[in-house]
């Protein structure tokens, strides 16, 4: 419990060092996580037009 | 000598790679964050100075080091659209950008959180912090310039002229605390081994440097593969994919 706290304590600079780690992080698993969102979303939407046109009423009779 | 690399110009291959790639990179990195995030905070010695405080150095001088490498890309990619007009090199340099920027407020901001217990000021206008801002705004006009022109391959090459002219802000970070007197503290890693880093304290920055520079690959892929999937759009191979 002791080592936690003093960890935690970061012999003073407490606010400094985790404000920095803190920043760093949300920074990047924000830039992790919006690319990756946007990932999923288009290629959802591929797969469902890609089901779409391959049946859709797209083609040119041979008459 | 460089025939193997070309087919990756072609955006299906280059997106296609990329995703195979990805996972492999992606758990890579995260062994390594973790790794480094020990060493960091918990492994490496305390400082005889600046006690716990340095350890803001674990992700002050990776960000840093990556605002800058982030940049290089960016040049090299525009350099390569320019002349040869690959729209993966347009891409790759476009996608970079916002990496870029966010490296560098990081830097910014860490910078100034250590800077105010240690040497007494979140801020001063000294060669190192200043050239670092001035890279900021250069990744900032770069993406400001691309939004503001609608054809997408012309706002490739104007801002391909503007990567390559801020280049030369690079090495003037670099070299800033040798050419100038400044507040911020001389080269992290010495060339010649002049009171260097106990290798306690160095390892686990190797290791955070490594990561972040992992880190960038991933999300730069990731970006790439959208733009790759927005921008050639009607292309077959991007209409007829299913998964």
């Amino acid at each position: 419990m002791g080592a936690m706290l003093e960890f935690l304590h970061m012999g003073g600079y407490a606010f400094f060092v985790w404000m920095s780690y803190g920043v760093t992080a949300i920074v990047l698993v924000a830039n992790w996580i919006i690319p990756m969102r946007r990932g999923h979303r288009l290629r959802a939407e591929l797969a469902r037009n890609a089901g779409r046109t391959a049946s859709g009423p797209t083609k040119v009779q041979q008459q | 000598m460089f025939e193997p690399f070309y087919k990756y110009a072609a955006p299906q291959q280059f997106y296609l790679t990329a995703g195979r790639l990805l996972p492999w990179l992606a758990a890579l990195m995260l062994l390594l964050l973790l790794g480094g995030l020990y060493g960091g905070l918990i492994f490496a010695p305390t400082h005889y100075e600046q006690g716990e405080g340095y350890r803001i150095i674990y992700v002050h001088v990776p960000s840093a080091w990556m605002s800058m490498f982030v940049y290089m890309v960016m040049a090299g990619a525009s350099a390569t659209a320019l002349i040869w007009r690959i729209k993966v090199a347009e891409v790759v340099a476009s996608a970079s950008a916002p990496l870029g920027a966010s490296f560098t407020l990081l830097a910014l901001v860490t910078g100034s959180l250590w800077g105010k217990p240690m040497w007494g000021t979140y801020w001063v206008w000294d060669a190192r912090l200043t050239s670092e801002l001035l890279l900021l705004f250069l990744y900032l006009g770069f993406m400001a310039l691309e939004a503001a022109i609608d054809d997408k391959r012309q706002a490739a090459r104007s801002c391909a002229v503007l990567a390559l002219v801020g280049v030369v802000n690079i090495p003037i970070i670099h070299y800033s605390v040798e050419w100038w007197s400044t507040l911020h503290q001389g080269p992290t890693i010495s060339k010649f081994g002049e009171r260097p880093m106990h290798p306690h304290m160095a390892i686990p920055l190797l290791t955070m440097a490594v990561a972040f520079n992992l880190y960038y690959v991933v999300v730069l892929l990731m970006r790439v593969r959208n733009l790759l999937l927005e921008r050639e759009s009607g292309a077959s191979w991007v209409r007829e994919m299913e998964s």
